[in-house]
């Protein structure tokens, strides 16, 4: 129908005819809604398709370590220090607690560390020189191999106090989370508006707090992910322990002294020539993938807990 | 109560891009004063250096002297202070999407680190009754996200918001410009309402809503105020052709 309002006020109403009136079945306006049915159901199948794709190797793994670990564990694996060589029998208790010690330095080093950065790369130091040095730097740290970071705190640490130390494991797995953290921080706080930044500051909110209470908050459940990859990422990462924590058959909780870790314990198990080892291997990378998955899990519900969901 | 405003040769720029220039007026106090002009005219500027979110943006810069009753805002004090005083109400509604609506209303409060229970729950009924939300949300004030609301109430929670910590000043930036009839007549309602105690400064690029709300209206173009009068006589006899070109719907 050709649009003829005619009202009095409107004297620069086109006439009508003037415009060409609608119809969605001239040449070039009609939709072939068979073919767009078609191509939407390729799409879809496509990324469904990619999906299983992606999740079924890591099924593949969980079952695998499963078949292969579940026969091992009992309650001795979670009680016991690794059997001398020659005898049956022994756990990974002081890997499990090793392990936990090692990640809970990094962490507590790494992450306020990272966030940190990424807050300074987002909010203040935008465009400076710094910045953008900082932001290489973290770039090709993520790309630096991890058997890098532990050669190099070997060098600046474990040489230095001339033994090696939980603490020098927890500092080189920290060295890599943060890149990680620092980028994923800068841009998750990137995608929030300026508006809710601009509606702090005119209510007489310092920058600071603006930037703690609101940017970081609006941002979190993104920076909280990229800590949980980045945390989970470290916690498999043996080569960084290798010349730093090193690793431990007896038990140790102090941390300037090597200390067991599940990667380095798995590690030796799975070279060793012996069957019974490398069951154990198998049901000590059950006991790490688990326990990462029930850390990640655990943050994720206390992230969530009592969290307003906004959106319209 | 609301407090009167001098403006005396104000300048800003962005970047090299000189948006005001040579600004005096004087908004009186417990009035609506409107603003009205084409886009880009410099009438967001001039509310932005009211009170001096215009030097939140690190290319931005001011220069003359504004006065808030005694005070000279560029030189008394610092603009997290003076943001206090002066409330604002943005274009867009921008509720903080991580806090439910309690906290919205009382977040200026919560922010600057007060946490009397009492007061805060007080603050949050008087500040949403005043923006006249108060019965559409009062059961869920802890439960809903302030950005579940439809936009109208979202804006109207941001006003309870500015007027929470109690300014001397609100501005408001087009604050009706991405609502319905509707919500635009209620934002309307409420202007009139508490002008009684603010002082109100409203940009607008609604000419009808200038007259309905404000008794003084300013015209801005290109980064000049061209004439200041009260509303009446600005839609009736402008002195300045500009004015009257613009009001008459001629350009812009």
């Amino acid at each position: 129908m050709a649009a003829a309002v005619n009202l009095p006020s409107q004297p620069e109403a086109p006439e009508p005819g003037q415009r060409p009136p609608m119809d969605f079945n001239t040449r070039g306006m009609r939709i072939n809604t068979a073919w767009r049915n078609v191509v939407n159901g390729i799409v879809s199948g496509a990324s469904i398709l990619a999906t299983v794709l992606v999740i079924a190797p890591l099924i593949a793994i969980l079952i695998y370590l499963l078949y292969k670990g579940a026969s091992s564990l009992n309650l001795d694996f979670f009680t016991k220090i690794p059997a001398p060589v020659g005898e049956t029998g022994g756990g990974m208790a002081n890997s499990i607690v090793g392990s936990g010690i090692i990640l809970a330095i990094c962490s507590l080093m790494g992450i306020p560390v990272g966030i940190a950065a990424g807050v300074y790369l987002a909010e203040f130091g935008r465009g400076s020189f710094l910045a953008n040095a900082i932001r290489f730097t973290a770039d090709v740290l993520n790309g630096v191999p991890s058997i890098v970071m532990g050669i190099a705190v070997y060098a600046l640490i474990v040489v230095e106090q001339k033994h090696f130390s939980a603490f020098s494991g927890g500092v080189a797995l920290a060295i890599m989370m943060i890149p990680t953290i620092t980028r994923t921080t800068e841009e998750m706080l990137a995608t929030v508006p300026h508006s809710i930044r601009e509606a702090a500051l005119g209510l007489g909110v310092p920058r600071w707090r603006t930037t703690v209470s609101v940017a970081l908050r609006t941002a979190s459940p993104g920076i909280i992910t990229g800590c949980m990859l980045a945390f989970a990422r470290v916690a498999g990462e043996t080569a960084p322990l290798i010349f730093t924590a090193f690793g431990n058959q007896f038990w140790s909780l102090n941390l300037n002294d090597a200390m067991a870790a599940l990667p380095l314990q798995i590690y030796v198990y799975a070279i060793s020539p012996y069957d019974e080892w490398h069951r154990l291997a198998w049901a000590g990378a059950l006991v790490l993938i688990v326990m990462i998955m029930v850390a990640v899990t655990l943050v994720r519900l206390f992230a969530n807990r009592g969290a307003i969901r906004g959106g319209n | 109560m609301g407090v009167g405003i001098q403006v005396e040769h104000l300048n800003a720029w962005y970047g090299t891009t000189h948006t005001l220039q040579d600004i005096n007026l004087h908004i009186p106090a417990n009035h609506a004063t409107a603003l009205i002009g084409p886009s880009g005219c410099g009438k967001s500027t001039f509310v932005r250096c009211l009170n001096r979110m215009h030097e939140t943006n690190p290319i931005a810069r001011a220069e003359g002297t504004v006065k808030m009753g005694d005070l000279d805002i560029y030189k008394d004090v610092s603009p997290v202070e003076i943001r206090r005083r002066v409330g604002m109400v943005f274009q867009r509604p921008n509720p903080f999407p991580t806090m439910s609506i309690y906290d919205n209303v009382v977040s200026g409060l919560k922010l600057n680190g007060f946490r009397n229970r009492k007061v805060l729950d007080e603050t949050c009924e008087r500040s949403l009754k005043a923006a006249a939300l108060w019965d559409e949300v009062k059961d869920d004030l802890r439960k809903k996200s302030g950005a579940s609301l439809s936009g109208g109430q979202q804006q109207r929670m941001c006003i309870a918001r500015a007027i929470a910590v109690d300014p001397e000043v609100l501005l408001m930036d087009e604050p009706a410009s991405a609502l319905d009839p509707v919500s635009t007549s209620k934002i309307e309602d409420l202007i009139f309402q508490l002008k009684t105690q603010y002082t109100i400064v409203i940009v607008t690029h609604n000419m009808q809503q200038a007259a309905r709300v404000a008794e003084n209206t300013g015209f801005f173009l290109n980064g000049k105020m061209v004439e200041f009068d009260s509303t009446h006589k600005i839609f009736t006899n402008p002195k300045d052709k500009r004015t009257e070109d613009y009001i008459t719907g001629r350009f812009g």
